[in-house]
């Protein structure tokens, strides 16, 4: 167990007058400064990622929820997260991965998909749950995304995948541009 | 020599052998079931996301060089996640790293079908077919998400866990593998036509990705996970509607059951695992 007296920046304990609530909010406000290494316009709080704070007398506990299994942006991400909140006098602090439920598009913030939107990155529709039964989908056109230069939705999948694991390529046939879409999942 | 030239050749002699011809020594992890049970998996996402790298800069186009390798990132990570509660099971203190470089050949637990060559040619089989790739993929990511559906309910939370993070994963892989499969199959002549040679090629190594033994009666037992025959006829009905859309015959079953998920490897096994391991056998340890 750790000493139960917190050591601020300047090694003082940190009896501040702050309250336990608004310290949590500022740790969570510190969150929305830590951008996503690979969507840089998204804050990790915007992706959804982060699960629980608890900011405790003996340091803080961020949980954390990977995107995709392979994603290497995961330590990276852990790490940017401890290194803001230490600055900002949270620390120690340990952040712990959390499984489970698996992460999906629909924890992306209203504010988030504005952000990915004027990033020119289209935004994920909500998640469609499987369809029943043993069919594979097959020739069928995933639903219209809407360009989001032009906001046409006379667009085509170009590919699944693209410059990161969570998109997909797309292009427009109106504007004729190219972008990329947050693909649902 | 004098002495104690004799003694610096020897120092430097064996500080080579430490720091620049060392020998990591091999590891072994236990026989219990639920740890070979995890390694089955494990070792096939590992070893089929190695191969699919082969790709890398080689795709026929680049969207698809893009799709390969975004599918072999997937499935590293799904390996990454079940070698590392492999070694929990295991309990020795084994990490990802040490279960992926540092077994021997017979400690790999993989279905056969994915060490096969599949980019590269070897001397005994022919690579570089796209239409061995695509129908590869659309088997195993069949086969991959019924397992991660099964095994979202396992009572091991860990591995249930991981299992609902790969299901979405593994939709999208079938769904790619499945669109390529019909693209060809129903292609030109020159791309069915490769299309009926990789299935024929193919089709015998399925066998074993249903064939049961002490492993799964335990699993099963235990409710760890699913038995491997339990999943056949719904593979076979998704993987024979794929088919039929591609205007491809289902096979014919062969009696040929291949053991590579019991140890037992083919000879292209030694030749992938010495390029995987090289660096961390000669250099132990070693981190980007």
């Amino acid at each position: 167990m750790n000493v139960p007296v917190a050591l601020g920046s300047l090694g003082k304990p940190c009896e501040s007058e702050a309250s336990p609530a608004d310290r949590l909010q500022a740790a969570w406000s510190v969150l929305d400064t830590v951008p996503d290494p690979e969507v840089p316009a998204l804050s990790v709080r915007d992706l959804g990622i982060v699960r629980d704070v608890v900011v405790g007398d003996a340091g803080t506990e961020v949980v954390l929820t990977p995107t995709y299994s392979g994603c290497p942006a995961t330590e990276v991400i852990a790490d940017s997260v401890r290194g803001a909140l230490q600055e900002a006098g949270f620390g120690p602090v340990r952040v712990t991965l959390r499984r489970a439920p698996a992460w999906t598009t629909d924890w992306i913030s209203a504010e988030g998909r504005r952000k990915l939107h004027a990033y020119g990155i289209a935004p994920p529709g909500p998640v469609e749950p499987e369809a029943p039964g043993v069919a594979v989908p097959i020739r069928i056109r995933p639903r219209g995304v809407d360009c989001p230069r032009c906001g046409s939705a006379q667009t085509e999948r170009l590919s699944a995948f693209g410059s990161t694991a969570c998109k997909a390529m797309y292009r427009c046939l109106a504007c004729r541009e190219p972008f990329e879409h947050f693909k649902p999942i | 020599m004098t002495d104690s030239t004799a003694l610096r050749a020897g120092a430097a002699e064996a500080a080579m052998a430490g720091a620049v011809l060392g020998r990591a020594a091999s590891i072994a992890p236990g026989a219990t079931p639920s740890v070979r049970y995890v390694l089955r998996l494990a070792d096939t996402c590992l070893i089929h996301a190695q191969r699919l790298g082969e790709w890398c800069g080689h795709g026929p186009i680049l969207e698809e060089d893009i799709a390969l390798t975004n599918l072999a990132l997937d499935l590293l990570g799904q390996a990454r996640a079940l070698l590392t509660h492999a070694g929990q099971l295991d309990g020795q203190g084994h990490d990802e790293d040490q279960l992926a470089f540092l077994r021997e050949e017979r400690d790999y637990l993989n279905l056969t079908l994915v060490e096969q060559p599949m980019r590269r040619s070897s001397a005994h089989a022919p690579g570089g077919d796209f239409a061995d790739t695509v129908l590869r993929n659309l088997l195993l990511a069949q086969w991959l998400k019924q397992h991660w559906r099964a095994l979202a309910g396992s009572c091991d939370a860990e591995l249930a866990a991981i299992a609902g993070k790969a299901l979405k994963e593994a939709r999208y892989h079938v769904e790619h593998a499945a669109q390529w499969v019909v693209r060809l199959g129903d292609g030109t002549p020159e791309s069915a036509a490769r299309m009926r040679a990789a299935l024929a090629r193919i089709w015998p190594y399925t066998n074993e990705m249903f064939i049961d033994d002490e492993v799964d009666a335990c699993a099963e037992a235990n409710s760890l996970g699913p038995r491997r025959s339990s999943m056949r006829p719904a593979w076979r009905a998704a993987i024979g509607a794929v088919l039929e859309e591609a205007t491809l015959a289902l096979p014919a079953d062969s009696a040929f059951v291949s053991t590579g998920s019991r140890g037992v490897h083919s000879e292209h096994m030694g030749f992938i695992l010495a390029e995987m391991q090289h660096l961390q056998r000669a250099y132990p340890g070693g981190t980007w």
